[in-house]
């Protein structure tokens, strides 16, 4: 009696059909990046072993391995996240535990989704004009990775300003009433119940370092180099820069080397990535309040 | 329990000075956490005094030279012809005043023959490397010239704008399609599944998809289409589409999540069809989030790189198809800055490039985030 009306038989078909339509759609967007990704790794992956990994470009980047390249992204990645960890974390402590709802809180975080919303060229050429020339760095790892730490500190600031707020008030509430200062109630209660979601969010932040390329351009990573960098006052090769260099800017190169190099830096990026998600999911489950 | 969260004030009443060494770590720890907090401003602030007094010189600087105009008004005015022989040789060349100039002027041809020409040297040699009108309306981007600089942004401009704008036609209805989907017809596993997925796919370099570009989806378009070269609107568009979709998918999810479980069931127990509550309830309800995922997504595209830099075909062009090689602001830096010297008027011309890029994308963030702040009000 209820079910069979024709306006019901229509508007049923018609939810079906919506239903298709975004599946379609969903489908379309999420499809061919599996199969770019599906081609990048049977072009790729059949390049890669070890000697590719740890042996140095030859005949002017035109065959060898991606060793010096491999470092250079490595050391980057280090640099940048001794400098925007503490800091962003930091900076979370104040967000989560101290600021209030003020005006000058919502300048704040406007100005961390302007650092994740400004253009990458445009921390280059900050890093460039004030790490570069300012403080005399010239282009060195320096430069370069203090460039990245701003542009990836946002991930860091956010991923663990969430999980300092997941942690439940009355933990802190019964901390204080114990006569804990503000500072102990962070370190021996906040802390430890949030480390592993503060981890998650610096895990995110080594891939979305180890993949960004404009802001290294100028400011520190090196087209070529043979000889791996010894300090940090020097210049570095990188991944990412390698990639785009042996794909534009020398002729020759055979095709499966740049399909070598896409492919390690997308595993790298991809399994730093999932690694974060697959904490995160185990987190979630292993939660007890 | 109102004293919970305050440590500063000792307790008067018992006469216990709780300032021990704890109160101490507890002070200088709030200042330190102060300082890391605002260092997010400091960044921003920095990277605008930064980029801008790079760039500034640009825009302030004024040039004195003998430039053509000048020569033709002192031909108007009948300068013999030995004596403007004579001062070709200082053409092109720059003084910082006018007087520097006539100076130069006197010492080859003599005080008293340069007297006549006096005015026309001083007040027409004016030559300002930067030109609002030009930056702004000039198709012609020329930093290198050897006769005379052009910086015309337009078709940069123009380039920028038609690969967003097209990247947008293809992410905007996918990304929201894809956000409906995933917010109001998956539930359990199966969304937990896609939401991983896109976040996945949001991980991507874009010097990767730089690289897609180049290698797979160029011979795709030249093969498909028939055109000579597959570097072009169509490629580098479908790239950032592909590039922004996913975080516009998160954020756009994100705003369906937001809107509350009752909106759905009041419109349910009115008899309203699934298409129904999310047509007329859920989307109207949450529309200033979708307007900010799509803001966001914009602003994304626009600063986007390095895909475009090896995307586009990087070539300085008003474009009248798609299939037209364009050029990139965010590119022509990326591209040029390795190659310009240090304090020259391309180098600096590039910054200003630079200050106009983080003013817009500065207006496009903070529009979404007013625009979400009135979402979290309501």
């Amino acid at each position: 009696m209820f079910g069979a009306s024709a306006l019901n038989i229509r508007n049923r078909k018609v939810e079906g059909l919506f239903r298709v339509l975004f599946m379609l759609m969903t489908g379309l967007l999420i499809l061919p990046v599996v199969i770019i990704l599906a081609i990048l790794t049977w072009k790729g992956g059949s390049v890669v072993d070890l000697n590719f990994l740890f042996t140095n470009p030859t005949e002017g980047m035109t065959s060898g391995g991606i060793f010096p390249a491999l470092v250079g992204t490595i050391w980057l990645v280090s640099v940048a996240l001794l400098f925007s960890v503490p800091l962003g974390v930091a900076a979370a402590i104040y967000l989560s535990e101290y600021a209030r709802d003020t005006w000058f809180t919502r300048i704040i975080n406007l100005a961390i989704i302007n650092l994740a919303g400004v253009p990458s060229i445009v921390h280059a050429l900050f890093g460039v004009g004030a790490f570069v020339l300012f403080f005399r760095f010239g282009t060195s790892i320096l430069a370069a990775s203090l460039t990245l730490g701003i542009m990836t500190l946002p991930v860091v600031i956010v991923s663990t300003r969430e999980s300092l707020q997941a942690v439940p008030m009355a933990f802190r509430e019964a901390c204080w009433n114990m006569g804990a200062t503000k500072w102990q109630t962070i370190r021996k209660i906040v802390l430890p119940n949030s480390i592993s979601g503060i981890l998650t969010g610096i895990i995110l932040e080594v891939s979305r370092t180890a993949g960004e390329t404009a802001p290294v351009m100028f400011t520190g990573a090196a087209f070529f180099l043979p000889k791996l960098p010894q300090s940090i006052f020097d210049q570095t090769m990188a991944m990412s820069l390698h990639l785009f260099v042996i794909a534009t800017q020398v002729p020759g190169v055979p095709e499966n080397l740049s399909y070598g190099v896409a492919f390690v830096l997308i595993a790298m990026v991809l399994t730093m990535n999932s690694l974060s998600i697959a904490f995160r999911v185990y987190l979630r489950g292993r939660k007890k309040w | 329990m109102a004293q919970a969260d305050r440590t500063s004030a000792p307790s008067s009443r018992d006469g216990d000075d709780r300032r021990n060494l704890a109160w101490f770590i507890d002070k200088a720890v709030q200042v330190l956490v102060f300082i890391a907090g605002i260092s997010a401003i400091v960044f921003i602030i920095g990277i605008f005094v930064f980029i801008t007094k790079e760039g500034v010189g640009f825009i302030l600087k004024s040039d004195y030279a003998l430039n053509e105009s000048v020569f033709d008004l002192l031909e108007e005015q009948k300068m013999p012809e030995a004596q403007l022989e004579a001062i070709t040789v200082l053409e092109g060349k720059k003084f910082s005043t006018p007087q520097d100039l006539l100076k130069a002027v006197e010492k080859i041809i003599g005080v008293e023959a340069a007297r006549p020409y006096r005015e026309i040297l001083v007040e027409k040699s004016h030559d300002q490397p930067f030109n609002a009108k030009s930056f702004f309306t000039s198709p012609k981007w020329a930093p290198t010239s050897e006769i005379k600089p052009v910086y015309g942004t337009l078709a940069l401009m123009v380039g920028t704008a038609s690969v967003t704008g097209f990247a947008m036609l293809i992410a905007i209805p996918f990304s929201l399609g894809a956000a409906i989907y995933i917010g109001e017809f998956v539930t359990g596993r199966k969304r937990e599944f896609l939401k991983i997925l896109v976040e996945l796919l949001a991980a991507i370099p874009s010097v990767v998809w730089g690289f897609v570009g180049l290698s797979l989806i160029n011979p795709l378009i030249i093969k498909l289409f028939h055109v000579p070269i597959g570097l072009n609107i169509l490629n580098a568009g479908v790239i950032l589409g592909l590039m922004a979709a996913p975080i516009m998918t998160t954020i756009a999810e994100d705003a369906l999540k937001a809107v509350p479980d009752r909106y759905r069931e009041a419109a349910e127990a009115m008899g309203a069809t699934r298409w129904q509550v999310i047509f007329k309830v859920v989307v109207p309800a949450a529309r200033h989030g979708l307007v900010a995922a799509v803001l966001l997504g914009v602003g994304r595209s626009f600063g986007e790189t390095m895909a475009v830099l090896m995307a586009t075909g990087h070539s300085i062009n008003l474009p009248t198809s798609i299939f037209d090689s364009v050029r990139a602001m965010t590119a022509t830096i990326a591209a040029e800055l390795g190659e310009a010297a240090v304090g020259s008027d391309h180098y600096q011309a590039l910054f200003t490039l630079g200050i106009f890029l983080f003013l817009i994308t500065f207006t496009i963030n903070l529009t979404a985030d007013l625009i979400l702040r009135g979402v979290r009000k309501e």
